[in-house]
C-alpha cells in the first residue's frame, strides 16, 4: 500500500509539475513582454485580475468562455485516452452549433423549455458526433492518419457551413441564422444578479456534468477501459479481443458529440442563433485545455478556467498593454507543457527506479 | 485583331494568377518535404509563414527594400522553426501539440507585433515590393527540382532520408539524427518563411493573419504529392489552378466558392484513403523518435 500510494503522489508530480514550471515560464515571458513596451508587470496583472475574477461581470465572461473550452478540452481528451489526436474539435464544435441553431429555428414557439432544450442539446451533440464520426471511420476503415484527417475536415465543414449560412440561412446583412423559436438556456445571471451582463448561462452546469460523465465513463466503465487499452498499445489492446477499429470510432463519435454540446453555450445560452465563426479557435484551444489539464477531469475545469481567464483579461488589460499578450502567453503555456513534459516524467522515472 | 490578343492574353493572366497563388505553396510544400523527410511533421508550416510574412514586412519597411524583406522572411520563418527544433528535437515534446502552440504563437506574436511596430490591429505599413519580376516566384519553380536532386542525390539527402526511414539504423552508422532533423527544421522554416515574405511583398503590406491556411493547404499537397518533391510541386499547382479557377467562376458565379476552395483537403483526404491500402508512401518514422 506504500508504494501504492507513492506511485500515485509521483503521477500526480509528473501531472502537475509541467503545468507549474509552464505557468512560470508563460509568467516571465508576459513580464518581459510587458516590460518591452514599457509598462509595469504588477500593474498589468492587477488589471487583468480585477478585470476578471474582480468584479460579477468579468467572472460571468471567464465562466461563459471557459464553459466552451472544457467540452472542446473534453473532445481532444476521449480519444486522447485511446491514443489518438482530434484536432477537429473546431469544426465539431461549429457543426453542433448549426445543428442546434437549426433544428431551434424549426422547432414550434410553443415547444415546452424543456423539451426543446433537450432536442436542441440531441440536435447539437449529433451534429458534432456526425463531424467526429467522419475521421473515426476513415480510421478505422482505411487506415487514415486522425491528425490530417482531422486538420483537412475542419475546413472542409467550416467552408461547408459558411456556404449553407452565406448563401441560404442568413439573417439579411448578416452572417447569422434567425434566432432559435425555443430552446433558450437561462442565464446564471437570474440566479446570481452579480453576474448580470455576462454571457454565463446554465450550459456551465452542464459542462460540470459531461466533465463529471465522462470521468466516470473513462474511469470505471467498459468502454472506457477499451479506451484506455487501446491508447496504452492497440496490438495488445486487440490480442485481448477489444475491437479496435469500433474502440476509436466510438473514441471520436463521443468527442465530436461533447464539442458538439459545446456549442449549445453560445447558440442556446447566450446568442440565441448560430453565427458563422463562432468556434473562434476554442476548438484548438481545446487541445491546450486537454494538455494542459493532462486529461483529468479536475485538470481540465482549471485549465480551461485558467484559459479563459488569459482570454478575457486580455480585455481587461488593453488600455495599457496590446491584448494580444494574453495570445501570446496562451501559446507559451502550451509551448511549455509539452516541452517539459517529457524531460519531467525521465527524471521522476529515474528516481523512482 | 481583338479575337486573337484575347486568345493569346487569357492563357497569360491565368498562368500569372497561377503562379500569384502557386508561389506560397511552393515554397512553403517545398519546406514540408525537407521536414517531413527528416521525421519531423510539418503541421506548423501556417506558424513559419504567418512569422515570415510579418518579418518580412518589418525588413522591408527598416530596410526600404523588398531584399530586406526577403531576408527578414526567411530568418523570421527559421526562428519560429527553431522554437519548433528546440521543444521537439531537443526536449522531445510531442510534435502535433507543438506544431499548434507555435501556430497560435505566430498569430498572438504577429498581431503583437502589428500593434507596437505599425500601431494597427489590421495592417503594417505600405512596403516596397518585387513588381513584376519577383525573383521569389523562380526560387519557388525551382525548389522543387532541386530538393527532388538534394534528396535523391547527395550525401545530406541520403541522411535525411536515413534519419526519416530509420533513424536507430541512422544514429548506429553513425549519423547525428538529432542534427540532421534541426537542419531540417530550420531550412523548413527558412523556405516557408519565404512563402510568407513574398505574400507581404506581393501585397506591399503584412495583414493579419495574412497566410489564412496556406500552410495547410502545402502540407496537404506534401501529403497529395506522396512526399515527393516533383509531385508535390505539381500537387502545388493542381491546387492553385484549382483556386484560379475558382476565382474566375466566382465572377460568373456558377458554383459556389467554398466548395472550390475545399478541393485541396477533399483531396488529400482521399488521398489518404487510397494510400491505406498498400505501403504507405510515408517516412516510416514520421513524427517518432528511436532511441
Amino acid at each position: 500500500m506504500i508504494a501504492d500510494s507513492a506511485l500515485r503522489r509521483q503521477r500526480l508530480t509528473e501531472a502537475v509539475l509541467p503545468v507549474a514550471i509552464a505557468a512560470a515560464i508563460a509568467l516571465v515571458t508576459g513580464d518581459l513582454l510587458i516590460l518591452a513596451i514599457g509598462q509595469a508587470p504588477a500593474t498589468v496583472y492587477r488589471l487583468l485580475l480585477e478585470g476578471t475574477w474582480g468584479n460579477g461581470y468579468g467572472t460571468g465572461q471567464v465562466l461563459y468562455k471557459a464553459t466552451t473550452l472544457i467540452f472542446t478540452g473534453l473532445a481532444v481528451s476521449v480519444p486522447l485516452v485511446a491514443g489518438m489526436f482530434n484536432i477537429g474539435a473546431e469544426s465539431q464544435l461549429a457543426a453542433g452549433g448549426f445543428a442546434a441553431g437549426t433544428v431551434g429555428m424549426l422547432l414550434p414557439p410553443a415547444t415546452p423549455a424543456p423539451v426543446a432544450v433537450a432536442i436542441c442539446l440531441l440536435a447539437a451533440a449529433a451534429g458534432g458526433a456526425l463531424v467526429g464520426a467522419v475521421p473515426g471511420v476513415l480510421i478505422a476503415r482505411a487506415g487514415a492518419n486522425e491528425v490530417i484527417t482531422t486538420i483537412m475536415l475542419n475546413v472542409i465543414v467550416l467552408s461547408a457551413l459558411n456556404w449553407a449560412v452565406a448563401a441560404h440561412l442568413h439573417v439579411p446583412e448578416t452572417l447569422h441564422t434567425p434566432a432559435i423559436a425555443a430552446g433558450t438556456v437561462p442565464r446564471l445571471a437570474e440566479l446570481v444578479p452579480s453576474l448580470s451582463g455576462s454571457a454565463a448561462n446554465a450550459t456551465v452546469l452542464l459542462a460540470l456534468l459531461a466533465v463529471a460523465c465522462t470521468g466516470w465513463l473513462v474511469v470505471r466503465s467498459r468502454p472506457g477501459f477499451a479506451l484506455r487499452a487501446v491508447g496504452s498499445g492497440p496490438d495488445a489492446a486487440a490480442a485481448a479481443g477489444i475491437a479496435v477499429a469500433r474502440t476509436r470510432l466510438g473514441a471520436f463519435v463521443l468527442g465530436g458529440a461533447l464539442a458538439g454540446l459545446g456549442a449549445s453555450n453560445f447558440v442556446l445560452g447566450y446568442k440565441h442563433y448560430y453565427e458563422d465563426g463562432f468556434a473562434g479557435g476554442s476548438g484548438y484551444l481545446g487541445i491546450a485545455v486537454a494538455i494542459a489539464g493532462r486529461g483529468r477531469p479536475l485538470g481540465i475545469v482549471l485549465a480551461a478556467l485558467a484559459f479563459a481567464t488569459l482570454s478575457q483579461g486580455g480585455l481587461a488589460i488593453h488600455a495599457v498593454v496590446p491584448k494580444q499578450i494574453a495570445d501570446v502567453v496562451q501559446a507559451v503555456v502550451i509551448l511549455a507543457v509539452a516541452a517539459t513534459t517529457p524531460a519531467v516524467a525521465r527524471r521522476l522515472r529515474a528516481g523512482v527506479a | 485583331m481583338p479575337g486573337l490578343e484575347a486568345g493569346v492574353m487569357l492563357p497569360l493572366a491565368l498562368l500569372a494568377q497561377l503562379l500569384r497563388i502557386g508561389t506560397p505553396y511552393l515554397l512553403a510544400a517545398g519546406g514540408g518535404v525537407l521536414a517531413e523527410t527528416g521525421g519531423m511533421m510539418s503541421l506548423a508550416l501556417e506558424g513559419y509563414m504567418l512569422t515570415g510574412a510579418c518579418a518580412a514586412a518589418f525588413g522591408a519597411a527598416a530596410t526600404g527594400s523588398a531584399w530586406g524583406g526577403v531576408v527578414a522572411g526567411a530568418a523570421g520563418g527559421a526562428v519560429a522553426a527553431a522554437l519548433f527544433a528546440l521543444a521537439t528535437v531537443r526536449a522531445r515534446a510531442d510534435q502535433i501539440v507543438t506544431a499548434i502552440a507555435i501556430n497560435l504563437l505566430a498569430v498572438g506574436a504577429t498581431r503583437f507585433a502589428l500593434r507596437v511596430g505599425f500601431g494597427s490591429s489590421s495592417n503594417s505599413a505600405r512596403i516596397p515590393g518585387f513588381g513584376a519580376l519577383d525573383p521569389l516566384v523562380v526560387v519557388a519553380l525551382v525548389a522543387m527540382p532541386l530538393l527532388a536532386a538534394a534528396i535523391a542525390r547527395t550525401r545530406f539527402g541520403l541522411r535525411l532520408r536515413a534519419a526519416g526511414e530509420r533513424p536507430d539504423a541512422a544514429t548506429a552508422a553513425g549519423i547525428d539524427v538529432a542534427r540532421i532533423r534541426i537542419l531540417a527544421i530550420l531550412a523548413s522554416g527558412a523556405l516557408a518563411g519565404l512563402g510568407g515574405a513574398y505574400l507581404a511583398l506581393d501585397q506591399h503590406q503584412f495583414t493579419d493573419e495574412m497566410t489564412a491556411g496556406r500552410g495547410f493547404i502545402a502540407l496537404a499537397a506534401v501529403i497529395f504529392g506522396r512526399w515527393a518533391p516533383l509531385r508535390v510541386g505539381l500537387a502545388c499547382l493542381l491546387f492553385a489552378a484549382a483556386e484560379t479557377l475558382a476565382l474566375r467562376l466566382q465572377l460568373t458565379s456558377a458554383v459556389p466558392s467554398q466548395f472550390v476552395s475545399m478541393i485541396p483537403y477533399a483531396l488529400t483526404i482521399l488521398a489518404l484513403i487510397r494510400g491505406g491500402g498498400g505501403r504507405s508512401p510515408a517516412p516510416a518514422a514520421l513524427g517518432k523518435w528511436a532511441d
